[in-house]
């Protein structure tokens, strides 16, 4: 009997830790990292074509096998993807994801200083990586995202992140550029009242002020290059304007309207201006051809928009990134968005059924970007010595239906849970119900 | 003679009067009909006379002068219905008070919008063209066919539909009039006694009015009738059930506290919109039988939505409440389909679940779902048909047809399909955004120093 009352007591303790344990793992469940082994899956590679029955390895952040003959390592955890998909991660290229929580919130919204030319703003200064955003975009395998600041002229420099980590240092994915908004003829949404002629003066005058600006920057580097940096004082938009000069850093330019593009491509070509990747650019398929012949990389979108002018056909927003591909003119694909990120594989199935076709929309959003942002030898396909930074799916990641199941970025297994699922947990079945007591 | 004379004058009149609606025949083969209330039919026919659906049933062999779609290989469905819609519309808030019940959106259709045309290419062909949200109590609103290339605005409407209403809790109103005008409401609780005096009011009007007219026929009585107020009488009509009230809101306490104010003035038939906390308070919704229209993943745009969840439209069809997923946006309302498809991700609603939520809950929600929202015979023509099933996020739109007549046709229609263009409007016009898109909600257009208001102030 006593015997009994002592189990009876530990019984209640193991229960009482395991519950505690259920509620902590609910409460703050954490990344995995280690050595996986991620067997039976069909991997979607990007580059080198679709491996089934294949086995993918992970090990301290990297991919270190890819292939049907891929023996487990000890030690390493075995996740079964039997029936699953691998894709690398999708990269978005253009949000303000970290940068904003709150939309209409101005204190929660860090992606836009004061200063008409200010490149030396950093958007990675401002990520705020326990954004809740964050978590809800990367369980939909949206693992990295270039965001934005934005703004006047020269509103900062963008940064690419990864959606897992603590400090934006960790975050940190290997990009920044400088962003310019390119002076803009067209008009900014139903609120916008200015007046046509309003609209090409302001548009003038910032153009005015672009070159001015450029032209101190070449100065700049000149005074910079022929003292070996010692002539210089702190001039902190200057200094920051002038990897770009020198073709170390690229010239993010938003760009939408098709005279603006050719505007954008003609200055681009007379400043000699050597890295350069366009973004937005919703109306490139009136002049895909040049920019194609310019040799610009694009980061298109939304894809999900409505045309920009009323005699233009319906779908022009869907099929704008595959008019331009097929033109010739390498294409990444963005959201524009921030707490609507996760829609990224939605806007890249559009872009498909409107055109680009499902390898090349899915390449848009891996390979294409990694490449754009010249980190395609960490980030964009299933390939041995990448990041592990990839997706695994019930099926095809771009249509509703498909569950991501994991998600690995630098190699950590990321907890599949948000701020969203947890609220679906709670209130599916809401106790207590309509009575209380 | 006159009699006759005056007759054939009436007759025309009224020939004239409905002969704004036209309607079609058409003869859909070989598709797959995705009914909504009678299952998935595959390779069955569909015919249309007279802008109804006649006939459902395999190998119908097209009547005589009926046109002929050939839809083998693809998906045919009931047209797609928005609830929460302020497209073909010239203004959308009035505004100016906190209670505006007297005035109707129906006064400001405007048939020209390419808008309308774009939606058609999304597979909409019904949508309540709402009021805007900067007022507690809004105006009426309009349940319009997108019946597109139809010059008269009155051709648009649906006859027949019941009389709605907006009203509108939360940031909003308490902003435009407590924040911009500093007046009641600043907060939810002053929301609520704004709801509650005007529905007090009404119903004081409503009664006096009943004692009149039950009195006046009386021998010796000689009061007089209370003064007309169209506010009033519009409020009364919603205590006495003839207007459904469509109610703008977000968190769980001020859904519960409208549920609260219509218990207690009787009022029964109620959609709240947007309703992102709805899932918080889904068996309390339940309860009461109110209804709710929601985005399918629109969240984070302001704070009231901040502790929202994209399975919100799950949450809220599994406790038994009939759900909607609208777009309140020109662009999200040309892929109803794909927000109704998130439904899968997010809750995993079977595909009638899913794409109940775009027809038959939104046409229950306009009080039509007698005459459109599913395919059945003895309903209205309004059918969308898709390349690929439409829950599918490669899918097509290819037809959409609205009382029988092809509004819309991917492969036969020109880019430009305006039908009255601005000899002013200067041809390289864009309205390229230079900013990032952020959702944001419509509810606010026309409510401009309110909206700029907040630019500045926030």
């Amino acid at each position: 009997m006593h015997n009994l009352k002592i189990n009876f007591k530990k019984a209640i303790s193991a229960i009482g830790c395991l519950m505690f344990a259920i509620t902590v793992s609910a409460q703050s469940p954490k990344g995995e990292y280690g050595s996986f082994a991620l067997t039976n899956a069909t991997i979607e590679t990007v580059t080198k074509g679709t491996i089934q029955n294949g086995t993918v390895v992970i090990s301290n952040g990297k991919i270190t096998a890819v292939g049907t003959d891929v023996a487990v390592p000890q030690g390493a955890k075995v996740v079964d993807c039997r029936g699953l998909w691998i894709y690398p991660g999708m990269i978005d290229g253009g949000t303000q994801l970290g940068l904003s929580e709150v939309g209409s919130d101005v204190r929660t919204r860090d992606f836009n200083e004061v200063g008409d030319v200010i490149p030396q703003m950093k958007a990675l200064s401002a990520v705020n990586p326990n954004s809740v955003l964050i978590p809800v975009t990367r369980i939909s395998g949206v693992t990295t995202v270039l965001s934005l600041p934005e703004g006047d002229l020269i509103p900062g420099t963008a940064g690419l992140i990864n959606l897992y980590g603590y400090t934006p240092e960790q975050m940190y994915a290997g990009f920044e550029g400088v962003v310019l908004t390119f002076p803009n003829t067209g008009r900014k949404g139903f609120f916008d009242k200015r007046t046509d002629d309003e609209i090409k003066k302001a548009a003038e005058k910032s153009l005015k002020r672009l070159n001015e600006v450029w032209d101190m920057a070449v100065q700049y580097y000149k005074l910079d290059s022929a003292t070996g940096s010692k002539g210089v004082s702190y001039y902190p938009e200057m200094q920051a304007l002038l990897p770009v000069v020198k073709g170390d850093r690229s010239l993010m330019i938003k760009v939408n309207a098709s005279k603006d593009i050719q505007a954008a491509l003609k200055w681009v070509a007379e400043k000699k201006v050597r890295k350069v990747i366009f973004s937005g650019v919703v109306e490139g398929w009136r002049v895909a051809g040049e920019i194609a012949k310019a040799k610009i990389p694009v980061v298109a979108g939304p894809v999900l928009g409505l045309p920009t002018r009323d005699y233009d056909r319906y779908d022009k927003a869907y099929a704008n990134p595959g008019i331009m591909m097929k033109a010739g003119v390498k294409v990444a694909l963005c959201t524009g968005g921030t707490e609507n990120v996760r829609n990224l594989p939605y806007h890249a199935a559009f872009a498909a059924a409107y055109g680009m076709g499902k390898e090349e929309a899915l390449r848009s959003v891996t390979i294409v970007p990694a490449e754009i942002f010249g980190v395609a030898d960490k980030l964009g396909s299933i390939e041995v010595g990448k990041n592990a930074t990839m997706l695994i799916s019930d099926g095809d990641p771009f249509e509703t239906k498909t569950n991501i199941k994991y998600v690995f970025i630098d190699g950590w297994k990321v907890p599949m849970v948000s701020r969203q699922t947890e609220l679906y947990e709670e209130f599916l079945k809401r106790e207590p119900g309509v009575s209380k007591n | 003679m006159k009699r006759i004379l005056y007759s054939i004058l009436l007759t025309v009149v009224t020939l004239e009067a409905t002969a704004q609606v036209e309607h079609g025949s058409v003869l859909i083969k070989g598709g797959t009909l995705l009914t909504i209330t009678k299952g998935t039919l595959e390779n069955t026919d569909l015919l249309i006379r007279d802008g109804k659906i006649i006939q459902i049933g395999k190998n119908i062999a097209p009547p005589q002068g009926v046109k002929v779609v050939d839809a083998t290989g693809m998906y045919v469905m009931p047209g797609i219905i928005d609830a929460h819609s302020h497209a073909g519309l010239d203004a959308i808030n009035e505004a100016t008070s906190p209670v505006t019940a007297e005035v109707f959106t129906g006064d400001a259709i405007n048939p020209f919008q390419v808008e309308l045309y774009r939606a058609l290419g999304g597979g909409v062909t019904t949508i309540h063209a709402m009021h805007g949200s900067a007022n507690a109590i809004g105006g009426q609103c309009e349940t319009i066919k997108l019946r597109y290339g139809v010059k008269d605005p009155d051709g648009l409407r649906m006859e027949g539909a019941p009389r709605t209403i907006k009203f509108a809790l939360g940031e909003n109103p308490t902003r435009v009039h407590g924040g911009g005008n500093n007046i009641v409401p600043r907060t939810r609780m002053g929301v609520e006694f704004v709801i509650r005096e005007a529905f007090s009011k009404a119903k004081e009007y409503m009664e006096a009015w009943d004692r009149y007219n039950k009195s006046k026929g009386q021998k010796g009585f000689r009061g007089a009738p209370p003064v007309y107020d169209l506010r009033l009488e519009t409020l009364a009509d919603v205590l006495k059930g003839n207007i459904i009230v469509h109610c703008h809101s977000y968190r769980a306490d001020e859904i519960f506290m409208l549920l609260k104010v219509c218990q207690d003035f009787g009022v029964k038939k109620v959609v709240l919109q947007h309703v992102n906390e709805g899932f918080k308070v889904a068996p309390e919704l339940a309860k009461f039988g109110a209804m709710a229209s929601v985005f399918a993943d629109w969240w984070a745009y302001k704070f009231e939505v901040y502790y929202s969840t994209a399975y919100n439209a799950a949450i809220l069809t599994k406790n038994g409440v009939t759900t909607s997923i609208n777009s309140d946006d020109g662009e999200l309302m040309r892929h109803l389909y794909h927000e109704a498809a998130k439904t899968q991700k997010y809750g995993a609603l079977s595909d009638d679940e899913a794409l109940s939520l775009i027809t038959l809950n939104p046409a229950k929600q306009l009080g039509i779902d007698g005459r459109v929202g599913s395919l059945e015979i003895g309903k209205e023509a309004d059918v969308a048909i898709f390349k690929g099933h439409p829950l599918s996020t490669y899918t097509i739109p290819m037809i959409t047809i609205v009382d029988g007549i092809i509004r819309f046709d991917r492969e036969k229609d020109p880019d430009d399909m305006r039908i009255y263009i601005d000899p002013n409007l200067p041809l390289e016009e864009t309205t390229a955004a230079d900013t990032h898109t952020n959702d944001v909600e419509n509810c606010l257009q026309n409510a401009e120093e309110a909206f700029n208001y907040m630019f500045d102030h926030n």
